[in-house]
């Protein structure tokens, strides 16, 4: 039974690389790993100029509550630590580290291990400390959300393969390729939280997937195919039909939402005690010559990714990392991957948008899925009204895209309301 | 790095299915039959007074802009579509220089003295037909041609009314009785859906009216929440108050079809909250309804669409969306 949340857009899919298997890329000549990955602070450096490490070198570690360790993801020298650009914050501090071509691994990393007989507090510790986050994108420290306060009893677990965003098929193909390792990783975190109940999410344009984990037993629904769907709220909606309170966490009705991905690293991390040290990565577009689905070590340069993918066909205009509809347009083509790097678009035309006015066609409202008003929200940054876009809540804007996509007007919207969201915060703080 | 990358704000694509430009041109689009349809039951003229309201419509744009200093806009197709509709809410027979007056008060009072696109705050092509009503009410009430192959009434001998005039004061051309019996008879009815009676020179044919604006509902243009709550209430009013009119005389005559699709349904004119436009439509039925049956004039939905207007910003303001996640269920708990 598809079912679904209000709102939403339907985007072109464009998921060109959904048949083709997910390859491991050779090892790149050096990595640039920034210490910020993550939301929240940035981990604090371990290593310093010259030092030696292998994969799964703890070259970072976790700066407070909301953090999250970062390793090495080659084996071989730290060349420098030095601010290198970074696909979301613009500029971070980066451990660059050249290969020895070695791949060699730090002690005790990928030798097969019991994990059954593990206690939740022993996984939860794995789990940080292999500095796992959420792949889908926010990267929000996975412990942290696996760690809700006690008063909150956690009923449902849902795992989300949906990955709505067009063009990407990383979820899609890790589904079709590890099944077993995802359920196996979602029962880790079941263990964890103590959830009676494990439900994965998949939309109905996914029915391969759906049916690999079906068969595997365990409890699948199946969504209509509906951008954004994976995003947290609009998913425990569309599943469970409950309503996160506005400013509030899925926990708060009882819920905790993971991704295929992060399933699969905590699996790995408890399994072979491997830390985050690559995920996979869709590389598309009409810019590289042959589009991939990718296992990409964490520190390759987008550059090394697109060269693998046999380079550029013409010059590009645009390189998105995550998807169309909420990836971050690059100024270079030096950033490098990080954990939660979904994809790397690349484009060769990138079309300008005219804004024009606003003529009150209501598109953005009807299809808002947080039911705002962004064409009010707008008007209000605009003139720097930040209290009235407050009150008509600017901050519960998910930055999914939908009334910018849909606005005949061209306007901006995200633009603007993320502009605000950012003042009010400030403005907060005083 | 050879060349610059480029840097914007997600998301990095846009629907295709219109901007500003192509949602213009699809209502148009969806108005030509119409044009067609009575260029044939009026003639020649009608087309060229549709065509004079146009021309005068995008030059006084053009000209105000230039004045105000703004980028000239024309190409929107806002403009154009502003001349069509107001030439279609006048009689087939006014005179030349009429369209001319409506469309320059449309277009610089009602529109560009308010900011322009998005800013004007009632539907100028409404505007314009109210000013030309008030100042030269004979020409606009009384120019009537009637249609090619049919009569002005629907009724065949009575010729110097349309079935609005005649249903409000049906004594004036005869035994009252009789003249509604024949409004109410089948054979009228079925000239009023497809066009063949007279009336303003876009409100002829209700079944042409149906498809271009069901089209424009199916592909996002036109709200359904408008149309569905204007022609809902319409109707229920229709069946509920002492009219002479049966339901189906009321919803066909007149301009019912192309104020409640067409005009009422205008993207800035119209509330943007989602019960707002429930709102806004079942507003414009209920007082067009109580226009026809008490007002003092014969046809009430180009008044109901203005004076609903006018309460645009005040339902915008009363109605909020809902927003996701607020507690709505507190008092049932
Ligand atoms: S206002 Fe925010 S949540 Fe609503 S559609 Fe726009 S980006 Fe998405
Ligand atoms: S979609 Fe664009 S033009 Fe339409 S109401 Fe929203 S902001 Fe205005």
């Amino acid at each position: 039974m598809a079912k679904g949340f209000s709102g939403g857009v339907h985007p072109p899919e464009e998921k060109h690389t959904e048949k083709t298997s997910i390859e491991a890329m050779p090892l790149p000549k050096r990595v640039y790993i920034p210490f910020s990955q993550h939301t929240g602070k940035p981990a604090r450096p371990l290593v310093e100029k010259g030092a030696e490490v292998k994969v799964g070198t703890k070259i970072g570690e976790a700066d407070g509550f909301i953090s999250s360790p970062v390793h090495s993801s080659i084996s071989g020298k730290v060349v420098d630590i030095k601010r290198h650009p970074h696909p979301v914050v613009g500029e971070s501090l980066c451990c660059i580290i050249e290969s020895d071509n070695q791949d060699e691994w730090e002690q005790g990393v990928k030798v097969k291990q019991n994990y059954e007989s593990l206690t939740r507090e022993e996984l939860l510790q794995i789990i940080k400390d292999a500095g796992i986050v959420g792949l889908g994108g926010a990267a929000f420290p996975t412990y942290v959300k696996l760690s809700p306060p006690k008063e909150k009893k956690i009923d449902t677990l849902i795992i989300n393969g949906c990955e709505c965003e067009p063009m990407l098929t990383a979820d899609h193909r890790l589904i079709l390729e590890y099944p077993m390792g995802i359920i196996e990783g979602a029962r880790i975190f079941q263990r964890i939280l103590d959830a009676p109940r494990l439900i994965f999410a998949v939309e109905d344009n996914k029915l391969d997937a759906a049916q690999i984990l079906k068969k595997e037993g365990v409890e699948v629904v199946i969504l209509k195919t509906k951008y954004p769907q994976g995003a947290e709220k609009q998913l425990i909606k569309a599943v469970l039909n409950r309503e996160v309170p506005r400013g509030g966490l899925p926990m708060d009705v009882g819920c905790v939402v993971q991704n295929v991905g992060t399933a699969y690293a905590a699996f790995q991390a408890a399994k072979y005690r491997k830390p985050l040290i690559d995920r996979v990565v869709t590389v598309t577009g009409d810019g590289v010559k042959e589009p991939k689905n990718l296992l990409v070590r964490i520190g390759t340069r987008a550059i090394d990714v697109i060269n693998h993918c046999g380079g550029y066909t013409n010059p590009p205009k645009k390189i998105i990392f995550g998807g169309p509809m909420m990836g971050i347009a690059q100024f270079s083509e030096e950033v490098p991957v990080i954990k939660g790097t979904s994809g790397i678009i690349v484009w060769t035309s990138s079309p300008t948008f005219q804004e024009g006015p606003c003529v009150r066609c209501a598109s953005c409202i009807d299809v808002c899925p947080m039911g705002l008003m962004p064409t009010e929200i707008y008007k209000f940054v605009q003139n720097r009204n930040f209290q009235e876009a407050e009150k008509f809540g600017a901050l519960d804007c998910i930055e999914c895209g939908c009334c910018a996509f849909s606005c005949p007007a061209k306007i901006p919207l995200v633009h603007y309301i993320k502009f605000g969201k950012a003042e009010i915060r400030r403005l907060k703080q005083k | 790095m050879k060349e610059l990358l480029q840097v914007s704000a997600s998301p990095h694509i846009r629907a295709k299915y219109y901007d500003i430009n192509q949602a213009m041109r699809l209502v148009i689009i969806a108005l030509i039959p119409t044009l067609i349809f009575s260029t044939y039951l009026f003639g020649i003229r009608a087309l060229i007074i549709v065509l004079i309201s146009i021309i005068t419509s995008v030059v006084c744009e053009a000209v105000t802009q230039r004045m105000l200093g703004k980028e000239i806009t024309i190409a929107d197709g806002s403009a154009v579509l502003t001349g069509l509709l107001l030439a279609f809410n006048l009689p087939p027979g006014v005179p030349f220089w009429l369209p001319i007056i409506g469309s320059a008060f449309a277009i610089i009072f009602a529109k560009q003295l308010f900011g322009g696109l998005g800013y004007n705050f009632i539907n100028p092509a409404l505007a314009g037909r109210a000013f030309l009503m008030a100042s030269w009410p004979s020409a606009m009430t009384k120019e009537w041609l009637a249609p090619i192959n049919g009569t002005l009434s629907g009724i065949d001998g009575i010729t110097s009314a349309t079935p609005l005039n005649l249903l409000k004061n049906p004594s004036n051309y005869g035994d009252p009785n009789i003249i509604i019996k024949q409004l109410n008879d089948f054979t009228t009815i079925k000239s009023l859906f497809i066009g063949k009676v007279g009336g303003c020179i876009g409100e002829t044919s209700a079944l042409l009216l149906l498809i271009g604006g069901v089209f424009l509902i199916i592909i996002g243009i036109v709200d359904y929440r408008i149309v569905i709550g204007y022609l809902g209430s319409f109707i229920l009013l229709a069946l509920i108050l002492p009219t002479k009119g049966s339901l189906l005389f009321h919803l066909f005559s007149g301009g019912l079809f192309l104020g409640a699709f067409f005009m009422a349904t205008d993207w800035v004119t119209s509330p943007i909250t989602k019960k707002g436009r429930w709102i806004f439509g079942i507003g414009c039925g209920i007082l067009t309804m109580l226009i026809r049956v008490w007002g003092g004039y014969p046809e009430g939905v180009s008044y109901s669409i203005l004076l609903m207007n006018v309460f645009t910003p005040l339902i915008d303001r009363l109605t909020k969306e809902r927003i996701f996640g607020e507690i709505k269920k507190e008092r049932k708990k």
